[in-house]
């Protein structure tokens, strides 16, 4: 009884907010407004590397540039790492194992066996989703916090391997990586224009993707993996194969990015691929919140584009996502723009992985619990 | 290949036990952490990576012109460990109520906490890098820092073709004889009994009276204090050291804690100890520039096939 009264209360109060009615709008908006948003969130996307755009957003660097990378690069990286944070529920600190791998198959059959791009990048895909398999066969199976040092393993144990093998370059890694044949009359030269439209094109595929992924049998799959999976599991869902697929997915994704950057850079070596990018990818995705899109997109933008706009903060980028996430975990842990479904199972249920141990409530804590709600 | 393992086995073993000692001591404060709160103290690392700072400062404020020997030797030792071990533990303490006691009181989910913990990481690192180490020692904050010696390279004596050096014995010793001071500790005296308690189940625990605040308190600060003692003897063996020197060295440290039994200090010595002779004795065929990614692979086979670890998990059955 308590705690109808209580949601009924916030429900009053968070009507009143916009962000809250225009969702509430969304929620009931029929079929052709919601088409209309869609074509018209992607012609902001076409003409958003337009100069007098970029004139204000990126005074310092070619602003068509910082759409592909950081900016396009991050928004693509982190709807694949949110496929397996926020909709399974599993912690992956490797995430940028997948990109490398991506990234490495490209410039190595590029290079040295003269592949075309697209061949190369259907590989690049197939090789991260393979490698997201064979990491993820024996280790899914793992509590979420042994997987995520596991999987951190993972990201270092292919950096390093790549800086010792010269197979593939070593420390120096490769250069000259092709650029991709002409399509539809685009010509990837150096003009990052037709590089923003590439990535611009995966991003919507594969946010497609994922939209259609989570509302089917596959995504209620996996929120009924994150919310319990033991009470998964009873229900007769086959909690690991979805685990699998959900990584394997973000891992196909990571591959995909990795490839699209590779060509674009011409140049990577072990360095491109540091554990802190894993980290930054994954405090776009908390900083978004986990789980809903449109909050992940918002996310990877903002932790792409401010160090770009404001330079004097580049210095202090990693200092500040650290406090962020650490604030972030403290007072809103759905993130920016959580989904609701997500918020409503952070706040009551255990998210998937458990509660921490020793966190006994006091005496009058409970009441108090329901009040701060 | 087999004449190499010959002339290489024992020397590697030294080695092995040395670094082990090292991860050791710093597995201690990972075993600890989970065992009472289920939490992957991620920041540990950093808590390590303070203490280095902390010993590295104390020693160039000393100055010594060159090798000591004795008592002098001994004493500049215990003096860096044990401000090391204050200032680690210290920080250990500041993080647990920065990072962790916010989100132990609402309640939060352990991915959350987890989340808080590398951010927490990522921030000390930064913090570090950026600003404090220029602070302390006036050289760019980026760039390793070296430290003085203080302990000769002479050998000491020799085991078949292995030559033991001084600071090899004094790592051993020291790591020794502070495993035994916290194995004591938590199985003999009250605080102890209070963390095997609450690791045991913290309902019951507040039942009986124990203030888990206190409790979890006193784990991290013990914790931190070992992480501290094991950066002295890190700075005092390798001579330098940077603001990323945590991050691998703490996975490993973590990987130690779970080949042991998580929450098990005696399986954290263990794994210690097994993590650095096997990582070396890898080395002796692969070459040392493979020896992280043969931890790692460790970390995901005992994971795999025994994910309970060596000894076996938890603080509260093994009675330490």
């Amino acid at each position: 009884m308590k705690g109808e009264g209580v949601a009924k209360g916030n429900a009053g109060l968070r009507a009143l907010h916009p962000i809250t009615r225009m969702r509430d709008w969304w929620a009931d908006a029929p079929q052709w407004q919601r088409y209309t948003v869609y074509i018209a969130l992607i012609v902001i996307a076409l003409i958003l590397p337009a100069p007098w755009i970029g004139s204000f957003m990126s005074p310092y660097s070619d602003w068509t540039n910082v759409l592909v990378y950081p900016i396009g690069t991050y928004i693509l990286l982190a709807v694949g790492l949110n496929i397996v944070v926020g909709h399974a529920g599993m912690l992956d600190l490797g995430f940028v194992a997948f990109f490398a791998i991506g990234g490495y198959t490209l410039a190595y059959f590029g290079t040295k066996h003269g592949w075309t791009f697209w061949g190369t990048l259907v590989m690049g895909i197939v090789l991260a989703a393979v490698s997201g398999v064979i990491l993820g066969a024996p280790t899914l199976r793992l509590r979420g916090d042994y997987l995520a040092i596991v999987t951190l393993g993972f990201g270092e144990i292919v950096r390093i391997t790549a800086n010792n093998t010269d197979e593939i370059g070593g420390a120096r890694g490769i250069t000259n990586i092709p650029h991709p044949s002409p399509i539809l009359g685009m010509e990837f030269l150096l003009d990052a224009a037709p590089y923003y439209y590439l990535i611009l094109g995966a991003i919507i595929l594969v946010i497609i993707f994922s939209v259609r992924l989570t509302k089917s049998r596959v995504g209620r799959a996996w929120a009924a993996i994150r919310e319990d999976e033991d009470a998964a599991e009873l229900m007769g869902v086959p909690t690991f194969k979805f685990k699998l697929l959900a990584f394997a997915i973000g891992a196909m994704i990571g591959g995909l990015g990795g490839g699209i950057y590779a060509s674009k850079a011409v140049f990577i070596q072990p360095e491109t691929f540091p554990f802190i990018l894993s980290a930054t990818i994954l405090a776009a995705v908390v900083l978004g919140g986990a789980g809903n899109l449109p909050g992940v997109i918002l996310g990877a933008f903002v932790i792409g584009w401010l160090p770009e706009r404001f330079r004097f903060l580049a210095e202090y980028r990693i200092l500040a996502f650290g406090a962020v996430l650490v604030l972030m975990m403290a007072v809103r842990p759905e993130g920016l723009l959580p989904s609701r479904q997500r918020k409503a199972e952070l706040h009551e249920g255990t998210g998937g992985m458990g509660t921490m141990g020793a966190e006994v409530p006091g005496p009058d804590s409970d009441s108090t619990a329901e009040v701060s709600q | 290949m087999l004449q190499e393992l010959q002339n290489q086995f024992l020397p590697s073993t030294v080695g092995g036990l040395v670094i082990g000692s090292i991860y050791a001591l710093v597995a201690l404060g990972y075993t600890m952490v989970y065992g009472v709160l289920r939490l992957i103290n991620f920041a540990h690392s950093e808590i390590f990576m303070i203490g280095t700072f902390a010993s590295l400062v104390t020693l160039t404020a000393i100055a010594p012109a060159g090798p000591l020997g004795g008592i002098a030797m001994v004493g500049v030792l215990v003096l860096i460990v044990v401000i090391s071990a204050i200032v680690s533990g210290g920080a250990a303490v500041l993080l647990e109520q920065v990072a962790y006691r916010p989100l132990r009181k609402k309640g939060a989910t352990r991915l959350a906490a987890l989340i808080s913990a590398i951010g927490a990481s990522l921030f000390l690192q930064e913090l570090f890098g950026l600003k404090v180490i220029n602070w302390l020692t006036g050289k760019p904050g980026r760039n390793q820092q070296s430290a003085p010696r203080f302990v000769d390279r002479d050998t000491l004596f020799s085991i078949g073709n292995a030559n033991v050096r001084t600071d090899h014995v004094l790592v051993i010793v020291a790591a020794v004889i502070v495993m035994i001071f916290l194995d004591q500790l938590v199985s003999r005296t009250k605080i102890g009994r209070g963390i095997r308690a609450t690791a045991q189940d913290p309902e019951a625990a507040v039942l009986m009276g124990v203030s888990i605040d206190k409790i979890v308190r006193i784990t991290f600060l013990l914790g931190g204090a070992m992480a501290g003692v094991a950066a002295a003897l890190y700075v005092m063996e390798i001579e330098n050291t940077d603001y990323r020197v945590g991050f691998v060295l703490g996975i490993k440290a973590f990987t130690a804690a779970v080949l042991g039994g998580i929450g098990n200090l005696r399986g954290a010595l263990l794994g210690g100890i097994v993590l650095g002779l096997v990582e070396n004795w890898g080395a002796i065929f692969l070459g040392s520039q493979w020896k992280d990614v043969i931890a790692f692979v460790i970390l995901v086979l005992v994971l795999m096939f025994r994910p309970t670890g060596i000894l076996g998990e938890s603080l509260q059955r093994a009675r330490a």
